[in-house]
Order: C-alpha cells, then structure tokens, then sequence
C-alpha cells in the first residue's frame, strides 16, 4: 500500500517576545497520521481555536516549516522552500480551498482569472480551447459552469458560489489530495450544505482526498471516513469517524461532543454541561500521554500516573 | 476612461476644480510651442514695463516678456517635477512591493538601503552635485539625482501595504494558481497602493518643484534655462521688488499656487476614486 | 405579563445612496410586522444581506445616514417610559439606554475599551443609569458579577488579559447590570468555540429568566435557536417569512426556506444525505417580483412569481409568508425526541 500522504512525527513551535520575555508555544506536538493513496477518503481534523489545526495543515501545504519531524506527499518530502519547478510538482498535486469565500479571490479582479492561471500553469499543452475546457469541466464538477462564472467579480456570487469556485478552481490540475481549511463556517446557512455535500461527492465520484478542518461535530460525523481529535496542539483521539463521535473516549473528545447545541430538543433549552467533563478535559491537557491503540481501530491518547479522569 | 472622467467633473467638485487649474496651467506652459521669442534672449523688449495690453504679464528688467518667459519656465518646471515622480514612483513600487511581499533577508537588505537614503540629508549632496556637475546640471539630470532620493520614504508606506496584502488569502490562493510572484506583485497587488501611488505622486511632485525652485533661488542651477525657480532667482537679483517691478514676482507665485493646489484637489479626490474601497462600492458590492 | 414590550408595525428601513452617478436604494427592511412579549426570548435567523442586521439597527435606535427609516413604528412599553423610536429624539432615546434597552453585540472589543480597565467601563456605563457611586456601586457590581460567575479580580483586568469566553461574559454583565427590561443580543456568541458558546448561552439564559428580561436574539446559527429562544422569527430579503414557537419551527416549518434552514443542520448519528439549496440571496437593491424566495423556492408556482403572499396565521402564534404553507413538509426527520447527550 502506498501512501498519498505521511505525516511523520510532526511538530512546531512559534517563539513569540524580544529577548527579555521570549516565550515558545507549541502549536503542534508530534502529530502523526497516513492517508493512503488506493482509497481515496475524508479526514477530518477536528479542534478549536488554538488546537494546532490550521497550523498543521499549513504544514503540510508547505506554508510553515516544522520544527521537528517530516511531511511526505506521494514519498515526496514537502519543502515550502525549494525551487519553483518542484512547489509547482507539489501544487499540482496538494490544492487548498480556504476559510473565507469573499476572501479567496482578489475583490478587484475577475474570479475566472484564477481558473484560468491555473489551467494555463498545470495542464500539459494549455491552448485556449483546453483552458477553456478544463475550467468549464472543473466549474461543471462543483455544479457551476464558465457561462456562469465567467466575467463575474467575487461581489456578484453568493459565499456558497464563490467557495465552489474555489473548490473548482483547486480541482483544475486534477490534485489528489485537497486540504479544506473550515471551508463552511463563512457560507451562509442555506449554503452549506452544498459545501459539504460537495466534498463527499469529490470523494466518491472523482476519487480526490479530502482533509477537512472543522470545529463542527455535527458536519464532521456526516462525512468523515476518519477524524482526528485535537487539543493544544496534540492529537487525543483518531480513528473511524462514527466510532469515534458515537461513543468519544477521551475525555476532551466527550467534552466537545458535549458542547454540540442539539436540535432534537428545540425549545426545551438544555445547555448544561457536566463540570467533570470539563474539569477532567481540562487537567489532562496538562499531564504527559501516548496513543493507544483499540479494537475498534481508534487510538486514544492514555495520560500516564493517574488513572484515567473519566471514570 | 471617458466616461470615468466625467463622472468625476459631475459629481466631484474637487476634481472639477483641480482639473480646471490644471487645464490652465498646462495650456499656458504648452503655449511656449508657439512662443514668437527665444526665453535665452535678453533686452528683446523695453525693460520693466507693468501688464498692458501688450505685455499681458508686463516685461522684467532683462528686457523679456513675462507672459511668454513664465510659459517656458513653467514647462520646464512641470516637466522636472512629472520626471522625478515618476521615476521615484517606479523605484518605490518596485522597492516596497518586492520588500513587502518577499521578506525575509530580501526585505532586510532592501530596508537597509532605504534607510540610508533616509538618512543621508539631500540638500548638502545637490550643492554637492553642483559644484561637480557646474554648468552641465541641466533640469534632466537635477531629475535623475533627486529621483534617487524620493523614493524611500513612500517605498517603506507601500511595504507596510504589502505586507498586509502578503497576509490575504487571495494571495496565498493566487500562489496556488500557479501565478509567478511578479504577476501577484503587479497584478494583484499593485491596485491596493495605487491610492497611495497617486497621493504621493503629486506630493512628490510640489516637493520637487520646490526644492528647484529652493535651490534655483540660491543659484545652484543652471540659471540660463528658464524654470519657475530661475525667474524667482532673476527676479531677486535685480531686487524687483524693492524697485517696484512687483508682477515679476507676484504674478509667478499666483501660478505656482494655482499649480499647487490643482495638483493637490486631483490627488485628494482621484485619491478617492481609485480606493480600493469605494471602487468597489461603485461596482455595487 | 402577557402584553407585548415590543411593537414593530410595517417597517420599513431602506440605504439610499447616491454615487456617482449610480443611485441605489437597498430596502434592507421592506415591512416588518412583529412584537415581542414580556420576558420572552425571541430569536432572528436570517443570512448575510438578508437585512436582519440593518433591522436590529433599527430596534437598537442605531440608524445612521445612508441607512434611513422610511415608514413604520417601533414602539417600546417600558414601564412609565413608552417611545416610539420612529419619532422619539436623541434625550428621548438617551434616557432609555443602558437603563431600559441594552444590547451585547458580536466583538467584545467594541465595547470594551481596549486601555481602560474592566472597572473604568463598569463605571462608564452604569454608574449614572444606577445613580450610584463608590463603595455602594462597587458592591452592586461586585454581586452582580458573582451570578455571572466572575470574579472580583477582572475589575482591575484589562479586556486583553482576559478569554474570550470572560470577555463575552463581561460584555453580558455591562448589558444586564442596569436590570433593563430589553436586551438587544447581535451574535453574541459567533466567535467563541463550541464548549465556551454552550456555557454562556446558558448563562444568558440563565440571567433573562431571573430579571424576567425580553431578549432578541440574533443568529445565522439555527441549532443556537434551539436551545435558547422561545420564539424563532426568519427573515429573508428584507421580510419577516415565518414566526413561530421553536418548537414547531424545527417540528413542522410553514415556509420552505425555514424547512430548508432545518433540514440542512447535520446531526451526529445521522448520515442521511441532507438537501442544498441552491442560488442565492436576492439583491435587496432589486428584489425579484412577487414572493423574493420563488428564485429558490422548490414549490414555486405561478402565482408565486406574481404576488407576494402576506403572513398568515397558520396555528396559534404561528405566521408564515407562502402561498402553498399547507403543502410545506418538513425535508428530514429531525430527530425531535429527548436525546440525552451525555
């Protein structure tokens, strides 16, 4: 089996401060996980605000170096500083949709113009009827297409329009791998789901690799295959997305599970949540811990000395 | 471009009226084209005749008419002044987008030459060029040495902006799209410090011309070519006011103020106009 | 203390704009008709552009140039202090702020100032409503922080020093301690995560039935009205489409784009494939003729496209804006039983 991508051991610290007051923080702490290249899949990674998950997936894009371990994409070792024929190598197979929609194209300048930058660099003889081609067929995939889109400014679409330009404009050199950094958040609520539904259906029609970044539970468990839980920096739970979000383990993953606002007591208003949980979440994030493996195919992390909080 | 231009003279006052001032100006220097005397030539009138109908702006006391030696001076003082904006322009965004955008030891060592021409203080350098240069200190190559030192000021705003641009995600898409970091620099970019562009061109431009006229008025130029510093220097020289030729130095200053101010209303409201902000408040966003 | 605090009567807030040479006039608000009863906690959903930020503007007394109030009224019954915003002046409104109306707005930092301490801001805006002063207003503040479970100590803080979640719950405490009988809440919890977002919507909650205060609650997010308001109110292109109890808002939606917004809230241990609606909103500087949802609307029909449908009272407390609302189904079994999360 190969491996589209390995992430090896992977961590990273930012040093903040002058000289008087340096202070490093750990963004991210030995993370580690594989994607295979034969079964094309989501993963989801799920943390919030200051989990490390951006800061990884920017890692692996080649935006930030890591400070101890490696990345690989298709046994290739990702360099955000080497040569621009071999970022381009990489590019044409590991593309980014990003966070905000109104944010990704230039305000000023014509959305088709990043469709057609990409077709003119990734495709193998780019003449005007085949950049022409590849950007119809890749806004046809997102449910979109040239007459639609070309000659547009971002101002003219709607966020969910403009996030499958995106995704569209990522699916040109036919990547195997895209990295989605919380994709949704910024899409209107009515427009979500086509983002989302989107995604699973890049998987399953067009075998594209999805690393899906979120801080939603809700769409994380509608389609993931795999997720992995993050807190400060560390991986505490990974494994098959159902398993995990039906009966979380760890402590914090039970913690963010219990922070999901449930709908199927509309108007009864329950929004305790257990103060053990939280507590429990809150000390463990502190004390040492390793990745153990379960039957079910999960591994959790497992905090030393102490017995397991969660009790 | 037509139709930009007159949406900006219907619903613009200041442009309307920057526009027009520099209608004037630029009319009345263009008239030297068709000027019937030579601005070199002395004792070609009677000397120190007041305005009339016949000398419009009255004659000096080297015997030149003034209205026809202010459209030369003129020209060639727009001239001086459009050439050092433009060339320093070109060095700043070059400079600053690049410094900004790339970082690193590039932004380090392009910073660190700015800041030495930050430093270096540019009156003591001109005389210095005078002396060396004397008589071939021509209004092109005062240009060229003052080009060199108007950039680095308006290089480091435009880094500050890039800076940020560098941050946006459509960059870093833009990065993804294959695009060559010239064509980000240039193409992306390059809209979002062309406000900053235009408000500094004509800054820079009142700067260049005053400093000619400064050191014109010293006699550190050559004072045979006819600029609006060169009159003023003639002027002083034959002390005009104290014996009462007061048009040769009243009448100057009213056309280097109005050419002051037009420059400046245009930069303040095209300054408006090309924001990226309210450009795109105009696409209806 | 069942009569309405709140009236708003065919509203109508339009941004008139004049720019070279283009004129736009965006009806953000196009005629809104609702009220709000004593104590009741009454969410607004609605997206982006849709107009229900210009609305709360308008309740917030708020209305700045190009923003401009065309027609309608917007009355309050504070006790011994009625206003009708439409025609009330700045004392008028003045003399209600902090007092009787306060609002918890999205970014903690716009109300907190940045180099003043928490206490300094505390005093700012209370001090004078509660005519109180020194160690008698301290104590106040004190005790009133204490239901909101912060402590003493961030009265010296600074807002920097603080969370987010303690910012936000702060920003709370400076809306509440005045005891105001309405609360306006724009996104108050949008930027927090999802643990910190649970425990201050609990605490709001919390604090508006101990004053007995009515809230308005603003919020794309649907599953945030489920858990907090009691009546839920969409609006979409500059309309009020449907209101109705929470309940049967989730349960049976009247109007298809509230059965849409529903539908499309995914649930953990639910992978049925969830419905996208397609298009986009409106541009409120041209609205499409007839119903402004019949672009999007999967039962369109003719009619639809012609007139626009007025809201209807379809079950006690329940109004919808659609033409076919008996046909209206909801798009996926939203799991209404008592989930126990745990």
């Amino acid at each position: 089996m190969s491996t589209l991508l390995d992430v090896r051991n992977v961590s990273k610290r930012f040093t903040t401060g002058g000289m008087m007051n340096r202070r490093s923080v750990q963004a991210v702490e030995k993370a580690g996980f594989a994607m295979s290249a034969e079964m094309p899949e989501i993963f989801t990674i799920i943390g919030e605000s200051g989990s490390g998950k951006t800061t990884l997936a920017r890692m692996i894009l080649g935006l930030e170096e890591p400070s101890e371990g490696e990345i690989l994409v298709q046994e290739k070792r990702v360099d955000g500083r080497a040569g621009r024929a071999s970022r381009l190598d990489f590019m044409a197979n590991v593309q980014p949709v990003f966070q905000n929609p109104f944010e990704a194209f230039n305000p000023l300048k014509r959305i088709d113009r990043y469709l057609e930058s990409t077709a003119r660099r990734f495709l193998p003889d780019p003449d005007r009827a085949t950049i022409e081609a590849a950007m119809d067929a890749a806004l046809q995939k997102v449910g979109l297409s040239l007459a639609e889109v070309g000659g547009r400014f971002p101002h003219e679409m709607s966020g969910g329009q403009l996030q499958r330009a995106a995704i569209a404009r990522a699916l040109i050199p036919n990547p195997r791998l895209l990295i989605a950094d919380e994709p949704v958040p910024m899409v209107d609520a009515s427009l979500r789901m086509s983002i989302v539904n989107l995604l699973r259906s890049l998987r399953d029609d067009y075998g594209v690799s999805v690393i899906y970044i979120t801080h939603d539970l809700a769409t994380a468990y509608y389609i993931s295959d795999r997720l992995m839980i993050m807190q400060r920096g560390r991986i505490v739970e990974i494994g098959p997305g159902h398993a995990v979000l039906d009966t979380p383990e760890h402590p914090y993953s039970r913690l963010l599970k219990a922070g999901v606002l449930s709908t199927a007591d509309a108007g009864a208003g329950r929004l305790s949540i257990d103060p053990d949980i939280i507590a429990a979440a809150e000390t463990l994030s502190r004390r040492p811990g390793r990745l153990e493996d379960r039957d079910d195919g999960r591994r959790v992390m497992v905090h030393g000395s102490a017995p397991n909080a969660a009790g | 471009m037509f139709t930009v231009l007159h949406d900006l003279v219907r619903y613009n006052i200041e442009f309307a009226i920057g526009l027009g001032l520099m209608t004037a100006i630029v009319i009345f220097a263009g008239l030297s084209f068709v000027s019937p005397v030579d601005p070199t030539m002395v004792y070609l009138a009677i000397p120190d005749q007041p305005p009339s109908a016949e000398n419009w702006f009255g004659t000096n006391s080297r015997g030149q008419d003034l209205f026809w030696q202010l459209t030369f001076a003129f020209r060639n003082s727009l001239v001086f002044g459009f050439t050092v904006a433009i060339l320093s322009r070109i060095i700043s965004i070059a400079v600053g987008l690049t410094s900004g955008y790339v970082g690193g030891w590039v932004d380090r060592s392009l910073m660190f030459v700015n800041d030495i021409f930050v430093a270096i203080p540019i009156f003591p350098v001109l005389v210095l060029f005078y002396f060396v240069f004397r008589d071939d200190l021509d209004s092109f190559r005062l240009a060229l040495i003052m080009a060199c030192f108007g950039w680095p000021f308006d290089a480091r705003l435009i880094r500050s902006v890039a800076m940020g641009l560098k941050h946006r995600e459509f960059t870093r898409h833009a990065v993804f799209a294959g695009m060559s970091t010239r064509k980000i620099l240039f193409e992306e970019h390059l809209p979002y410090v062309m406000p900053i562009i235009f408000s500094t061109f004509m800054n820079n431009m009142l700067w260049s011309i005053g400093f000619e006229v400064t050191l014109a008025v010293l006699g550190f130029t050559d004072i045979n070519e006819p600029t609006v510093g060169t009159v003023l220097y003639w002027a002083n020289s034959h002390s005009a006011m104290v014996v009462g030729v007061w048009w040769w130095v009243v009448i100057p200053i009213i056309l280097v103020v109005m050419t002051f101010l037009g420059l400046f209303l245009l930069a303040v409201s095209t300054n408006e106009y090309i924001d990226p902000r309210s450009r795109l408040r105009r696409m209806g966003a | 203390m069942t009569d309405d605090i709140l009236k708003v009567s065919d509203l109508k807030a339009y941004y008139q704009m004049n720019y070279y040479g283009n004129n736009f006039e965006v009806r953000a608000v196009d005629g809104i008709d609702m009220s709000v009863r004593r104590g009741e906690v009454y969410g607004i959903a609605g997206e982006s552009s849709s107009g229900k930020s210009s609305f709360v503007k308008v309740l917030a007394a708020a209305i700045r140039p190009p923003l401009r109030l065309v027609s309608g009224s917007v009355r309050y019954d504070f006790a011994g202090h009625p206003i009708d915003l439409a025609t009330a002046d700045a004392r008028d409104i003045e003399a209600i702020r902090w007092k009787h109306l306060s609002y918890i707005m999205q970014g903690s930092m716009s109300v907190l100032n940045p180099v003043r301490r928490i206490g300094r801001t505390f005093e700012d805006f209370a001090s004078r409503p509660l005519n109180l002063r020194g160690r008698a207003f301290r104590d106040r503040i004190v005790a009133h922080l204490e239901r909101l479970k912060l402590p003493a100590e961030v009265l010296q803080a600074y807002p920097h020093e603080l969370s987010g979640g303690m910012r936000q719950r702060v920003t709370i405490g400076l809306a509440t301690v005045c005891h105001p009988e309405f609360i306006l809440a724009d996104e108050p919890t949008t930027a927090l995560d999802v643990v910190v977002q649970k425990e201050v919507l609990k605490l709001l909650r919390d604090i508006q039935k101990e004053m007995g205060a009515a809230v308005i609650f603003v919020t794309h997010d649907m599953s945030v009205h489920a858990n907090v308001a009691d009546r839920v109110g969409i609006i979409y292109a500059g309309n009020l489409v449907e209101e109705g109890p929470t309940r049967e808002m989730f349960s049976a939606p009247k109007h298809p784009y509230t059965a849409h917004l529903v539908a499309s809230l995914p649930r953990i241990g639910d992978t049925a494939q969830r419905p996208a609606l397609d298009g986009r909103p409106p541009n409120l500087a041209k609205p499409p003729p007839g119903c402004r949802f019949h672009p999007r609307c999967p039962l369109a029909v003719e009619r639809c496209r012609r007139e626009a449908p007025p809201l209807e009272t379809v079950s006690p407390d329940h109004r919808t804006a659609c033409w076919r609302w008996s046909e209206v189904a909801p798009l996926v079994d939203h799991g209404m039983r008592q989930e126990v999360v745990r």
